[in-house]
Parts: structure tokens; C-alpha cells; sequence
């Protein structure tokens, strides 16, 4: 518990960003701001950044020279880097032993600044979004075998490790992601790494009804096909899609099939049958196609540059219509993700009233929003996250026992935490 | 419980028996408040039946408006409870204290529903593990994890350990398979976490709640996912001529892109055992003997067996069978879940290890438990889920033998130390409980526990829930972290433990 006062590194403490590159680094700051109650931004590549609540921090925590792959044992099915390596370099060496991030890591680059930042690994587990195999393979937080961290107070602290089956202690990866850097500075994270299916294909029906659309997505999720994709997108956006055996530009519903070659024909061949499907009504894209189609979906590139508001809906898959139902207003467009489950919903206008009626509804339906991309206006007084009274103040407790003195991102998710 | 430091006794709460038991009568039916000896004995220990500890009251709430008021009645009284669900547990985590009142959650045994449209199942947490899957196995759904223990352990104790299985390198533990829970907090705060959607608001409790082992809250409702079941399942049994062999088999099939279902290593001590015992078939000849399991469609399990075929004997397999019918699959597996009681009759006792390690490293582990094993002059057989580097090494020992009893604790620390040592962790299933608890500084450091035991505070600032439970007591790493059998009798003899 000692503080070591150690200022003979090239820290200077009158600069108001800090860029680290050791971890020794990372705690001097941390230790200095605790003992100063000093708020800190944390911050990684700026690709989710905007994502949060308005807040006042003193000083910035750079994390972006904190990066590199520490260790990657493909057999071993884990990779462990600084937590400020991008997502886009450790995408890169999974490829070349044919693995992959399975939890298909969401690029908000095209949405915040038109062009793709998939951002680092740091905040890519501090938000814990996953793209669309979600239903099948998880989220960010089940893939997250380890970490080592800095609490408020700039002791290290670890959990997890490397291995897949680990119940020794408090499984403290789970509380870290997605607590957008309220919590602990994360510095190291292992990560669990899966083989890339040998092939994929994606049933494209041409669907324009939403109803129908969730029907056929409810029943594919409940068939032995299993499928690892399920998406809508209502009639405006089809014509997003320019690809070769995308024979209409309508409403279109996909549904994703990947594994062994044969296996993937066999499969969507049933799939469609299942679904009872004639001829005209869909078309099978193959594994090209399919991973271009599959990269808008996770990079929400059909809101590239839309100056609309983002919501992000999250509710149990036979409320989502109701959902959709309640919130139709003559400015939104919405496309729905992980297989019924997920609505990004953008809206021209926003305003307290209707914040106040879609936050209603999806409590009703027992969900909840975040809102992902907001007005500057209106972003000082809006709930960018949801929380009821009695999770408030457990949050409160958990925040208090990481980060005492509230240093680590103060305000970003609620007030007072 | 000779040498296990447990919380230190309050003897006032001991001297105020009778008062608590009529307080707590009050709360609920006084027919569910238990406190003869002869109506605790049944809750003196669990699935760790080397400890064994009369609770001062049982209590056995049925709604989760009694669990908050016995938990509120506790917590203004300064009164430890100890949760308790099927009591199936191997790390002793539902041991009583003197001072306690054990909640048994007992009557919480209803599945609530069944709900196809949103693939999941809400029920009570005293409901058995298979029973889900046999609530919705009718319509081709089940319930993922599958510990060996599941026809008696309840999914309100799988939640609290974060119980694995078989299959959970492909489909995971409870915890990815959890889509929400009821808590009743040490205060009497209840309150939900996570529901049917796949996310929910804010931090994530449900992740921290699962496998906090009873200390943070009192679970009273679970949601799980279910899956639809796999269209074919098919097994291989395959032999190999050196631990080695079988080792970089596992490495390379799941570095060619199949993940199997299951996958399963047993060494030749093992093997010989199971054969004698459950006359299992199993190539005797060979060093270690594998099973390796795919399921999914009839194509893409073809491919995978052929691509595992031809992998086993690039690295000298010795035999290999692949399953031809539903019923062969399942003789292979047989002989494997019957390799625990067949270890009960090669010796007096048995104690059942569970660590967890990197799979390129089981035969450095494995040379590593025979050198031990000469050392501390102990038989040891190996039972490994190799697909998720969860070994299971049986100590055999003689209990009546003091010498021998203490030999086998050391061995088996010493197997849990060298685990950690090569990057794995102390419990892969079992959890920490009693059995590992001293062990803890081997994985963590005094910040890192720290950090834990703030979490603890901050939710039970009186820690009155399941206290000295998973966090060291004494400050030295004592030897212990075992699951003893004496004469092939477990507890529950009618459990499969594998």
C-alpha cells in the first residue's frame, strides 16, 4: 500500500492530456490524481469516445501509446494485449492463423466520423457492444478471460487469466465490461480467440414487412440450422446493398449460416425450406458477399454521415415489434440486429418528451436504450443510459469500491457515479 | 474440521437460540424453521464431506418476500446465513457454521415458465439442472451446461459456482448461459438482474453475481437460455501411445477450426480402472485414451470427425473408433463417467482434484503429477476435459492412515500450485469454497483480494453472508483443496461425478 512518490519518469503532471506507454507510468498518474482527487478522462482511439454523458475531467488519460500484443497463443485460443492495442491489429494477426474476434466488434468510425475506427481493444471492452452473432456466441464480456487493471486508488489488480474454465474469485471481467471506464483503468486484457468458420453464406429474403421479418428471424434462431446472423432492414435501406446476387433493393431479411462448405449448403437449403420460401422470394449470397454484407451491418454503415440521433434498443425478441409499433414516427429509421433482438433506431429529431416516452416503452417491454449519438444540444440534459433507483445505488457501492474517490470518468454513465 | 479456521464464533447469538427460532417463526411458517439436532443433521455438510458443521437453525423460506425478511431479521441482528441449495457442492461452500442460520432454498423447486418464443426458461433456483432440459426437450430444446452432478444440482447452485461441464468449451458455462436472476441482498434489497433480453442496463451484476459463491446475495429466481438440440451427435474413442501424442492431438484439432463439443483425456492408470471396473472396452494398451465428441448437422459433424481422424493419426493414434449409433456413443461415454467409482476400488479413498490449465501443457502437467505422485509414494489417475484444460487428478489414499491422509493433501496443493505455475487456475468448476480458500494467494495477490473483499463489504458491509467462504482467512497458503471419498462413497453415491 505504500505510495511511491516517483516522479523521475518523462511524466509531466502540468500537462493536462497524458500519454503513457508503461504501465509504471499509468499508476504514477493514477496514484498523483487519486491523492489530488483529480478527475481523469480515459480514453482510448476516439472511435466511441462520444459515446456517454457530458462530464468534467481535469486531466485526459491517453491510452493510445499503450498498446501492442503481449502474448497470442492461437492453439491455446487466446490472445493478451495492452489495452490500447486497435482492435484492427489484433484483427490482423488473428488472420493469419485464420482466427477472429467472435463477438464481431462493432466499428462506429463510419457513424461518429464517416470513415472506419474500430477503436482499441480497451474500448471495445469497456462498452461491451457485439455485433451480430451475439445471440449465438455471446458478448464482449464472454470473451474476456482476463485483465489486469489500475483501481482508483492506482493499486494493480487482476482477475481472470488465460484459461477458459476459471472460477476462482469474484469474476470481476464481467462488472469491468461495459462500465465505459468508470471502474478501473484496464491495461491488460487476454481475450478468448475462435477459428474462422471455413465458409458462410446469408439467405437474403425480400421481405418489406417487419412482422413477417421477425417471424422468419424467431423461427431461424429456433432451428437446428443453426444460424450465427439474423437481420432486417426495412424497405429504405435495401438499396445500401450493391451486391452481385442481390436481386431487389426493397426490405430484406438475412440470415447468416457459417461452417464447414457442404455443411453451409445443407444448411441454408433447409433453412429455406423451413421458412417455407419460393424461388422469387430470396437469394443466397456466398462467402464474399456475405462478409460485405455482414461489415455494414456491424459498422452501421447505413448511417454513415446520417445527421440523425442514434438509440441503441435492446429488448427480449417477441417484444420487439410492439416496440417498433409504439415508437413509428415519420423521422425514424431503425434496422434490427441479433436475430430480432437489437434495434438501432435513428431519429431526426429528439427532444426530452419523446427520450422520456421511448425510455417508457422499452421498460415496459423489458428492455432498455442507450443512447449512442446525440445532439449537442440536448446532450447535456439527456439519460444517454437507463438505470432504476434500487441498480443506482448498488452501482454506487461497486463504484465506490474500485474507484473511492470517483477520479476514473466521473458522470459519464450516470450522475454521482 | 480439525484443521479449517472458520469465522470466529459469536456465542451470543448461540446463547439466543430460541429466540431466533421463534423471531424467524414468526417471519415464516414456524413449520419451515428446523433447530432439533436430528432435523439438522441432513444440512451438516455438502458435497465436501470431509467437513461437516451442525448449522444453529435451518430455515426454509418459500417466497422471496420471506427470504428478504429472514435476510433483513439477520442483518439487524448481526446473524450469519449460509445459502444453501441442492447441497451438492464439492468446494464446501454450503458448510453451516455453528452461529448460522442455513437458508435452505428447498421449496423454490417450480419451473415458472417456459418461454419458446424468447428460447428461455424462468424457474426457481431449486430446480434441478435437467430438469430444465427436460421441461423443454420435448419441443428439441435443452439447457446447455452440464455438470456431471446434474440430475441432483439445483440452477440457483450452478449460478452461485458457475458450474461447467462437459460441453462448455463450445457452449460455455452457466454464466454465458445466464439470462437473468432474482437476488435478495444481505440488507433484504431484492432486486432483478438482466432478464430475457440479451443485455441489460449498467454494470454487469448478473456477471458478478455468478459464481460469487453465496456471498454477495441470496439468488431466488434464474432465467436461462435454451438451445435448440443438435440435429447428430457423433464421438470418436481413440487411443495414443504417449501422453504427448494425445496432448498435441488437442492442440491440433482446435488449431485446424473444430471445436468439438466435448473432449475428454484419461490416463492409462484410468483407463485400466474403468475397464476393470465398468468393463468399458477402452484400448488398454494405450498411454492416454481419448473421446471426442461433435455435434450439429449430419454434414458438418462428417467433416469435423474426419478432419479429427486424420489429425489422431498424424500423431500415432493406436486405435480409433468412431460411433456408429447413438447407443455406441453413449458406451463410450459410460465407461468415462464410470471412472470415478472405479478409482473407489483401487483404494480406500480417493481425492478428486480440479484445476484448470493451458492444453498445450497437460503432459508437462502430467510428468509433473507422476514425479509427485513417486515423491509423496501415492497412486494418482488422470481424468482431463482437454477441450477446456480442466484436469480432474484422483489421489488415492488410505483416510484411517493420518500419514497417508496428510500426504495427499500436500500432493494435491502441490498439483494446484504447479497448475497456477504453468498459467491455469486453482478450480475450473468445483469453485474456491472452503476446499481451496488458503490456496487463493497462489492465484492472486493481497491487492487483487483486496479489490474482492471491497466488493464484498460494499454489498454485506457486516460480511453475515456465507462468511469464510472463498477468501483466505489465515494469511498462508495452507495445504488444502480436495474432495475426499472414503470407501467409493460419496455423499450422494447416485451422482455421477466426472
Amino acid at each position: 500500500m505504500e505510495e511511491k512518490q516517483n516522479f523521475q519518469t518523462s511524466l509531466d503532471f502540468n500537462k493536462n492530456i497524458f500519454k503513457p506507454s508503461t504501465r509504471e507510468e499509468i499508476v504514477e498518474i493514477v496514484k498523483n490524481c487519486y491523492k489530488k482527487s483529480i478527475p481523469l478522462e480515459i480514453s482510448g482511439l476516439q472511435s466511441k469516445n462520444k459515446i456517454g454523458r457530458n462530464f468534467q475531467a481535469e486531466k485526459t488519460l491517453d491510452l493510445s501509446n499503450y498498446k501492442g500484443i503481449i502474448d497470442y497463443k492461437p492453439e491455446e485460443l487466446y490472445i493478451k494485449v495492452k489495452a490500447g492495442t486497435p482492435i484492427s491489429e489484433i484483427e490482423e494477426a488473428l488472420k493469419k492463423n485464420n482466427q477472429q474476434l467472435a463477438f464481431e466488434p462493432n466499428d462506429f468510425g463510419y457513424l461518429f466520423s464517416g470513415v472506419s475506427n474500430s477503436g482499441s481493444i480497451g474500448g471495445v471492452v469497456a462498452c461491451n457492444f457485439a455485433g451480430s452473432r451475439r445471440f449465438k456466441v455471446g458478448s464482449v464480456r464472454d470473451h474476456l478471460l482476463g485483465f489486469q487493471g489500475i483501481n482508483g486508488k492506482g493499486e494493480t489488480i487482476k482477475s481472470g487469466g488465460t484459461v477458459v474454465k476459471n472460477v476462482t474469485g469474484y469474476d470481476l471481467c464481467k462488472i469491468l465490461s461495459g462500465s465505459f471506464g468508470t471502474l478501473t483503468v484496464l491495461t491488460e486484457i487476454s481475450i478468448k480467440v475462435l477459428p474462422k468458420p471455413e465458409t458462410s453464406k446469408t439467405l437474403i429474403i425480400k421481405i418489406p414487412h417487419v412482422k413477417k421479418a421477425l417471424d422468419y428471424l424467431g423461427q431461424s434462431l429456433s432451428s437446428s440450422t443453426d444460424p450465427s446472423g439474423g437481420v432486417f432492414y426495412p424497405d429504405y435501406f435495401g438499396k445500401n446493398f450493391i451486391l452481385n446476387d442481390l436481386t431487389h433493393d426493397g426490405g430484406l431479411t438475412g440470415i447468416r449460416v457459417e461452417g464447414p462448405m457442404n455443411s453451409v449448403d445443407q444448411r441454408i437449403n433447409r433453412l429455406a425450406k423451413e421458412l417455407a420460401l419460393i424461388d422469387n422470394e430470396f437469394s443466397v449470397l456466398d462467402s464474399v458477399q456475405t462478409e460485405i454484407f455482414w461489415n455494414k451491418t456491424k459498422n452501421l454503415e447505413v448511417f454513415k454521415n446520417s445527421k440523425s440521433n442514434l438509440i441503441r434498443v435492446v429488448v427480449p425478441i417477441s417484444e420487439t415489434l410492439q416496440v417498433i409499433q409504439k415508437l413509428k414516427k415519420d423521422d425514424l429509421n431503425y434496422f434490427i440486429d441479433w436475430g430480432g433482438s437489437l434495434i438501432w433506431m435513428a431519429f431526426e429529431h429528439l427532444n426530452s418528451k419523446i427520450l422520456l416516452e421511448i425510455k417508457e416503452i422499452t421498460k415496459n417491454h423489458q428492455g432498455y436504450y442507450t443512447l449512442i449519438k446525440i445532439e449537442d444540444d440536448f446532450k447535456a440534459s439527456a439519460d444517454i443510459f437507463t438505470i432504476d433507483p434500487i441498480k443506482y445505488k448498488i452501482s454506487e457501492k461497486i463504484k465506490k469500491s474500485f474507484d473511492p474517490k470517483r477520479i476514473f470518468n466521473p458522470g459519464k454513465m450516470y450522475t454521482g457515479i | 474440521m480439525s484443521s479449517l479456521q472458520m469465522p470466529k464464533v459469536d456465542s451470543s447469538i448461540l446463547s439466543k437460540k430460541d429466540r431466533i427460532v421463534s423471531d424467524i417463526g414468526r417471519i415464516i411458517n414456524p413449520k419451515n424453521v428446523l433447530s432439533h439436532p436430528d432435523e439438522l443433521r441432513p444440512f451438516e455438510t455438502d458435497g465436501l464431506t470431509a467437513y461437516r458443521q451442525m448449522p444453529l437453525v435451518v430455515v426454509m423460506p418459500e417466497t422471496v418476500e420471506e427470504v428478504s425478511n429472514i435476510l433483513k431479521y439477520c442483518n439487524n441482528n448481526k446473524v450469519k446465513v449460509v445459502p444453501r441449495g441442492a447441497g451438492t457442492g464439492l468446494s464446501g461452500g454450503s458448510l453451516p457454521l455453528e452461529d448460522c442460520v442455513l437458508m435452505a432454498m428447498g421449496k423454490f423447486n417450480k419451473i415458472l415458465e417456459i418461454d419458446y418464443e424468447n428460447r428461455c426458461v424462468v424457474t426457481q433456483p431449486c430446480v434441478t439442472n435437467l430438469a430444465i432440459t427436460h421441461a423443454v426437450q420435448d419441443k428439441g430444446f435443452y439447457y446447455a451446461p452440464d455438470p456431471s452432478s446434474q440430475i441432483a444440482c439445483s440452477i440457483g447452485g450452478n449460478v452461485a459456482e458457475n458450474s461447467g461441464g462437459v460441453h462448455s468449451l463450445k457452449y460455455g458455462a452457466t454464466t454465458n448461459n445466464l439470462l437473468g436472476i432474482e437476488v435478495v441482498l444481505m440488507d433484504g434489497t431484492i432486486t432483478k438482474f438482466g432478464g430475457k433480453a440479451m443485455d441489460s442496463e449498467g454494470y454487469d451484476f448478473l456477471g458478478l453475481m455468478t459464481g460469487s459463491e453465496g456471498l454477495l446475495g441470496v439468488i431466488t429466481e434464474v432465467t436461462v437460455k435454451i438451445l435448440k438440440s443438435p440435429e447428430i451427435v457423433k464421438a470418436a474413442l481413440i487411443g495414443f501411445p504417449t501422453i504427448e501424442d494425445a496432448g498435441n492431438c488437442v492442440a491440433e484439432i482446435i488449431a485446424e477450426g473444430c471445436i468439438p463439443a466435448g473432449m475428454e483425456i484419461m490416463d492409462k492408470a484410468l483407463t485400466k480402472a474403468t475397464n476393470d471396473y465398468s468393463k468399458a472396452g477402452y484400448p488398454t494398451d494405450a498411454e492416454a485414451m481419448m473421446i471426442v465428441e461433435f455435434d450439429g448437422t449430419e454434414h458438418e459433424v462428417e467433416a469435423y470427425i474426419e478432419k479429427a481422424k486424420q489429425i489422431a493419426e498424424k500423431n500415432n493414434s493406436s486405435s480409433l473408433k468412431v460411433s456408429k449409433s447413438n447407443e455406441e456413443r453413449l458406451k463410450f461415454w459410460a465407461g468415462r463417467k464410470a471412472a470415478f467409482p472405479a478409482c473407489g476400488v483401487l483404494a480406500p479413498d480417493y481425492m478428486c482434484m480440479d484445476g484448470s490449465i493451458p492444453r498445450g501443457k497437460l503432459a508437462e502437467v502430467l510428468r509433473e503429477i507422476t514425479r509427485l505422485s513417486k515423491k509423496y509414494d501415492l497412486p494418482v489417475a488422470n481424468a482431463f476435459h482437454a477441450g477446456d484444460g480442466n484436469l480432474h487428478p484422483l489421489i488415492m489414499f488410505d483416510a484411517n492412515d493420518k500419514n497417508s491422509l496428510k500426504k495427499c493433501e500436500d500432493f494435491g496443493a502441490d498439483i494446484l500450485k504447479y497448475c497456477v505455475k504453468v498459467g491455469g487456475a486453482l478450480t475450473g468448476e468445483h469453485g474456491v469454497g472452503i476446499e481451496k480458500r488458503e490456496l487463493m494467494c497462489e492465484a492472486f495477490n493481497d491487492k487483487d483480494i483486496q479489490q474482492q473483499l471491497t466488493i464484498k463489504v460494499a454489498l454485506d458491509p457486516n460480511s453475515l453472508l456465507n462468511p469464510g467462504k472463498v477468501y483466505p482467512i489465515l494469511r498462508k497458503c495452507a495445504e488444502e483443496g480436495r474432495v475426499h471419498v472414503h470407501g467409493g462413497k460419496t455423499k450422494f453415491p447416485d451422482i455421477p461425478r466426472f
